[in-house]
């Protein structure tokens, strides 16, 4: 037997969960509409690869992973594309996302898959990528794409894979039924995940109050090395944190990942849908719904197709909507209630709860708290929920940072518990959302702030150049004046050939006018050592930066996907600015180093000409373009429209070479060199 | 009819604030009764009567504040405020001491600092003591004696004209100084065998109060069992205060004896009915047990060294000014935290 | 007069030693800069649009540490202003109208087909968040547009529109439940608050 630990709080709501688990899992059918939000997911968007009118076969892809954390979404059964438009979708806010409608023709007829009989022959990465591509994302309910998970960052050796089946939430039975019907799925998937990831030990956690589960299991666990731990049940112990504490008895330090501490959880459904994924090849189109609540007549598990409407799937049930006032979709503590009906079933969709009235009352009016710290004595995060009420209210977001708000896992187990019904989570939720934009609005200002003394200082930059320049020139015209007299003064005196002299006058001026022309860019350009340091602190800099970044971003991935991505490419142009400097540098140095003065213009000059002649190159292209064009105009009409596409293109890639080259030049500080060059 | 749109959970859990008073209230009849039993109906009318003006005051200031007053009334808090008044007042005490009590209790500490919730310190122990230092002649003198140490005890009728003011007959004959006072005072000139000579010790450790501290006590376990509060401010108030009677008070012919200090005066009551408030207490479970020391210390210090002879009151109020410090420094460590956030520095 | 001479003399000692004890705090606890007008600054939207009269934020902010009036700022609005009286521990007033009105978050956009590519948009942007070149057609890096609307005036077509950022599923935030009439757990926040039905 197993050891396991208890984690601090907890309650023990009504479980409801005979209601829905007496009978099989049956399937729901085929609708004749299907909705498929492209962002079923944490992370990036998903992006539409079909277009309106084309026919899909079941299976296939029809919007494809963007960016390093996001998953693909396919079509759950054959039909053809009607429209891909802004929908309202299944999300607290009630808004509309985009989504892909799919008009279902009945045939249900498979695209070509790629199944596997032994997952062994596979590489990882081959692994790994055939899950991203199957669109798995974690089950349990908050959605985060599988095959990032499955690959933890800083190769971090996992060494417990915990599969979690605890279910804590009163009235869900979705993964209760997994567990009994196909155990055996189930067991596979975890053999693959730990394949990839070569752990020390797997576990399946399994609240004691689903034996048939844990038999089932067992049973089909018997050759392998997974063990079934029965723990007792407890909500929230499907928490992953909770379930990893009850498990290994460690704890996942605040602002880090299982994976930090050699442990991961996956859900039990994920699991299993990693197995069809990787055995048959079978993206994620479909999953386990529970259906309950006193609303619906007929109460149970559904093999449901991802992108049914729920108003279709309760009319299949039986929906009685005089009876209730709510619709939840999730359980009755973490759960949020839909706006709609018209939504659609989506990959993280294990519940759906149409409960009367009487089965969920509807929220009593708050009392004041009495602190009587019921709450903190249920908080399975050990915070002290009624001062980060008191802080959440009074709008003292630092303060309830300092009571560690964002360690909070949203559980319910406050509300639940709170005597006066004041809605908790809600206020913590409220002060999240409110703490994020604060910090959101400081970093955007930041930006606009360094943006802005950036601007401020190239504006007086580039005053002071012209001053030096227009200072230059004044001088250079006056020692031309002087030269001019001079020579005058000699023609005065030799006045032998007056046409020679004066051209030869003339020649001496230009030649004076050109030496000092020379020495002012010498001058504008002998401080390499000054670019040099500031390219210097440039780099240092953006050095700096890229480890903030990194460091974001490593923080990102924990908690906030979404950002993760964006931070993900802002990190790498980070890198590519700081090689960039570095080389630079390097050049810099490698120019002062060998030529000294000599050359003052080497390190900077065949960039900018090779720019320049970018730009004359592109430009009489471009010209060229428009003479054909004038031809063609003339001659082949049917030209026209191509070559007009061609010079708008060409168009571009001048401004493009264009600005590259002003670019280059500012940053150079060599304004003279195009000077001198036009 | 439209879906309702609302936040996580839409369980929610049975108990309710009113719930929690009214067990709170149920909790105190066994001490309610065994105060009639040994002294008399002073209690049960102070208890009644106390109720009433608490619930009168509560309308008022609400109708005063425009809140709606049914409502606030069905918390039941203003009702937990007049019993424990009631409880704690001389059983004697003149209508109009109940009357200045309840109302400074419920109009000024609770309602002038934002109502239930709101309020810093516990509004009945706001109460007593702004009786206990304005009317000290009331106050010390009102104290029932044992209904079985008198020959003709008060008939209910008598009590009650006594407590209205109607009566002419002087209540010297049917009052008698609390055990508490005087042990402390015959023992500075006496020695422990002569002092508990006095009827007023009776047979075990002082007549009639210690089965209603029993009684109490048995209140506030039952309390703890359906989980009204924990057992960290009340056992570590008593632990502390026997500890300081074990420490200081072992030689009975100097001071007060631990068992006296335990099971006489309002110690059960103030332990489990009137330091457990919630509201003005520390929250963290340490933050309690530092909580309850303090006031079991505070109780002994009072008790001995002070000028008045029992000291729940005083000692609850300092720990109330003391309970939001407490709360800085006793933050309980966090899930994925290797230690505690104490202060209000950042720590790791 | 021996009393008095005493009484003289022990405050003359007392002085002279608190005021070495605050003459060494002064020196070695010196504060560099004038971290106020950093954290005014901080505060302050950095919008840069110039509304307050002041040629930027930082300018604005060190007029606010010599005395300027707080409530000049439209695009930091109400909580601006709260946040500075807070930290300046001055009286909040109401937004100064004359300075222009408080409106939601904006994002600067250019009417692409409209664009003559004349760059004046481009030499106003105080953040450099406007991208082009001469006779090429502009356009507006949102994310860094502080929706200052400096660039409308200098256009000369015209083709620049100011547009609220919507709230979209991404931005979108949990309500303060004390604002949600259905909660009524506001009922005696403040005695302030409106009365509500229960």
């Amino acid at each position: 037997m197993k050891q396991i630990w208890d984690f601090h709080g907890g309650i023990h709501p009504k479980e409801n969960k005979e209601q829905s688990n007496q009978d099989g899992i049956s399937d729901a059918g085929i609708p004749p509409r299907l909705i498929l939000p492209l962002q079923q997911h944490i992370g990036h968007r998903a992006e539409p690869v079909v277009s309106v009118g084309d026919k899909v076969l079941k299976g296939q892809l029809i919007a494809k992973a963007v960016g390093a954390i996001s998953v693909a979404v396919h079509a759950p059964t054959s039909g053809s594309v009607t429209a891909i438009e802004d929908h309202p979708v299944p999300h607290a806010s009630g808004m509309t996302d985009l989504c892909v409608l799919i008009e279902t023709d009945g045939k249900d007829s498979w695209c070509e898959r790629t199944p596997c009989e032994d997952y062994s022959t596979l590489s990882k990465d081959e692994l790994l990528s055939r899950i991203r591509n199957a669109g798995i994302a974690g089950m349990g309910g908050a959605g985060f794409p599988t095959a990032i998970k499955l690959h933890p960052p800083r190769q971090d050796k996992v060494n417990t894979l915990i599969l979690n089946g605890a279910e804590c939430e009163p009235y869900i039975t979705s993964d209760d039924r997994l567990m009994r019907e196909r155990a055996s799925e189930v067991i596979l998937g975890l053999e693959i995940m730990a394949y990839i990831l070569q752990p020390g030990e797997c576990l399946i956690g399994v609240e004691d109050n689903k034996p048939e589960a844990i038999a089932a299991l067992r049973e089909a666990a018997k050759e392998t090395q997974v063990e079934v731990v029965t723990i007792p049940t407890k909500y929230p112990s499907g928490g992953e944190k909770q379930l990893i504490k009850i498990l290994t008895g460690s704890e996942v330090p605040h602002g880090r990942i299982p994976a930090d501490i050699g442990v991961m959880c996956q859900n039990v459904a994920t699991a299993a849908a990693v197995y069809r994924a990787i055995r048959f090849g079978e993206p994620l189109i479909s999953r386990v719904t529970t259906m309950t609540g006193d609303c619906i007549a007929n109460k149970g598990n559904q093999n449901v197709l991802i992108g049914t409407p729920i108003d279709w799937l309760l009319e299949q049930n039986g929906y009685l909507n005089q009876k209730g006032s709510r619709l939840v979709m999730g359980g009755p503590m973490m759960g949020f209630t839909l706006h709609d009906t018209k939504l659609p079933v989506v990959k993280t969709t294990n519940c759906l709860l149409a409960a009367t009235n009487k089965e969920l009352t509807p929220p009593q009016p708050a009392q004041a708290c009495i602190r009587c710290g019921m709450c903190s004595e249920v908080c399975p995060a050990e915070l002290l929920p009624q001062q980060l009420y008191w802080f959440a209210k009074g709008q003292e977001f630092e303060k309830a940072e300092h009571h560690n708000l964002f360690d909070c896992i949203e559980c319910g187990a406050c509300s639940y518990v709170c005597p006066s019904t004041i809605p908790l989570v809600q206020y913590y939720r409220y002060a999240k959302g409110e703490i994020k934009q604060i910090k959101a609005d400081q970093e955007k200002s930041n930006q606009a702030r360094e943006r802005f003394e950036f601007r401020q200082e190239r504006i007086e930059r580039e005053k002071a150049e012209k001053e030096a320049k227009r200072k230059a020139r004044a001088e250079a015209a006056a020692k031309a004046q002087a030269a001019k007299k001079e020579a005058a003064a000699a023609k005065g005196t030799a006045a032998s050939s007056p046409t020679e002299g004066s051209t030869a006058n003339d020649k001496a001026a230009a030649i004076q006018a050109a030496l000092q022309r020379v020495e002012a860019k010498k001058q504008a350009q002998t401080a390499p050592e000054v670019t040099l340091e500031s390219l210097q602190k440039k780099l240092l800099s953006a050095e700096d930066k890229l480890s903030k970044m990194e460091n974001a971003w490593k923080d990102a991935v924990e908690n906030n996907p979404e950002r993760a991505e964006k931070l993900a490419t802002a990190v790498e142009s980070s890198k590519t600015n700081v090689a960039k400097l570095n080389a630079q540098i390097s050049e810099m140095n490698k120019g002062t180093g060998q030529a000294g003065g000599s050359e003052p213009q080497a390190p900077v000059g065949p960039s900018i000409e090779e720019l320049q002649k970018n730009v004359d190159k592109a430009k009489s292209k471009l010209q060229l373009m428009l003479d054909t064009l004038e031809d063609a105009k003339l001659n082949h009409p049917d030209r026209v429209e191509k070559l007009e596409r061609a010079i708008t293109k060409n168009h571009t890639r001048v401004s493009h070479a264009e600005t590259a080259l002003s670019e280059a030049t500012n940053a150079k500080k060599t304004t003279e060199s195009t000077e001198s060059n036009g | 009819m439209g879906l309702m749109t609302i936040t996580s959970p839409h369980a929610h859990g049975p108990r309710k604030t009113a719930n929690l008073m009214r067990v709170v209230v149920i909790a105190t009849l066994p001490g309610l009764f065994a105060l009639t039993w040994f002294f008399g109906w002073g209690n049960l009318i102070n208890v009644i009567w106390c109720s009433t003006v608490a619930l009168l005051a509560e309308s008022a200031i609400l109708l005063i504040r425009k809140r709606p007053v049914s409502f606030y009334l069905g918390d039941y808090s203003a009702l937990v405020t007049g019993v424990l008044l009631g409880l704690a007042l001389p059983p004697l005490a003149p209508w109009w001491v109940s009357v200045v009590a309840v109302g400074f209790a419920i109009i000024v500490a609770k309602h002038l600092y934002g109502g239930m919730g709101y309020n810093p310190f516990n509004p009945a122990m706001v109460g007593f003591a702004l009786v206990l230092i304005s009317f000290p002649v009331a106050m010390t003198t009102s104290w029932a004696a044992p209904t079985h140490l008198l020959d003709n005890p008060m008939s209910f009728l008598d009590t009650l004209s006594t407590i209205f003011g109607f009566s002419t007959q002087s209540i010297d004959a049917f009052t008698m100084a609390t055990p508490l006072d005087v042990y402390k005072h015959e023992i500075s000139h006496s020695v422990a065998e002569d002092v508990v000579k006095n009827p007023v010790f009776g047979q075990f450790i002082a007549h009639g109060w210690e089965w209603v501290n029993i009684a109490f006590l048995a209140g506030g376990l039952f309390l703890m069992k359906k989980g009204v509060f924990t057992w960290h401010t009340p056992i570590s108030m008593l632990f502390a205060l026997a500890l300081m009677s074990l420490i200081f008070g072992w030689d009975a012919d100097q001071t007060t004896p631990p068992l006296l200090h335990l099971f006489a005066g309002a110690t059960m009551l103030g332990a489990f009915f009137i330091a457990t408030d919630p509201v003005t207490s520390a929250v963290s479970p340490q933050g309690k047990l530092i909580y309850g020391a303090g006031i079991g210390i505070l109780t002994y210090v009072i008790r001995t060294y002070g000028s008045y002879p029992d000291a729940i009151a005083f000692s609850v109020l300092l720990m109330n000014f003391a309970a939001p410090l407490i709360d800085v420094y006793t933050q309980p460590r966090t899930y994925g935290y290797a230690k505690a956030k104490r202060g209000t520095k950042e720590a790791e | 007069m021996s009393i008095i001479l005493s009484a003289i003399l022990t405050l003359l000692a007392l002085a002279i030693v608190f005021g070495a004890i605050l003459g060494f705090a002064a020196i070695k606890f010196k504060v560099e800069g004038n971290p106020i007008v950093d954290e005014i600054d901080n505060l302050l939207p950095q919008t840069q649009c110039g509304q307050c009269g002041f040629p930027g934020c930082r300018p604005y902010a060190e007029a606010i540490a010599n005395g300027e009036e707080i409530n000049k700022c439209p695009p930091g609005g109400e909580v601006t202003i709260q946040s500075l009286a807070d930290l300046l521990d001055v009286e909040a007033t109401p937004l100064d109208a004359e300075h222009g009105e408080e409106k939601g978050k904006q994002v600067a956009v250019i009417r692409e087909d409209e664009c003559i590519g004349c760059t004046k948009c481009i030499q106003a942007c105080p953040v450099d968040a406007i991208l082009g070149a001469a006779k090429q057609m502009h356009t507006v890096i949102a994310d860094e547009c502080t929706g200052c609307d400096l660039c409308v005036e200098p256009c000369p077509v015209d083709c620049i529109d100011m547009v609220l950022v919507p709230e979209d599923i991404k931005s979108w935030t949990w309500e303060n439940p004390g604002n949600q009439p259905q909660i009524a757990g506001n009922i005696i926040a403040t005695d302030k608050a409106p009365e509500v039905a229960v």
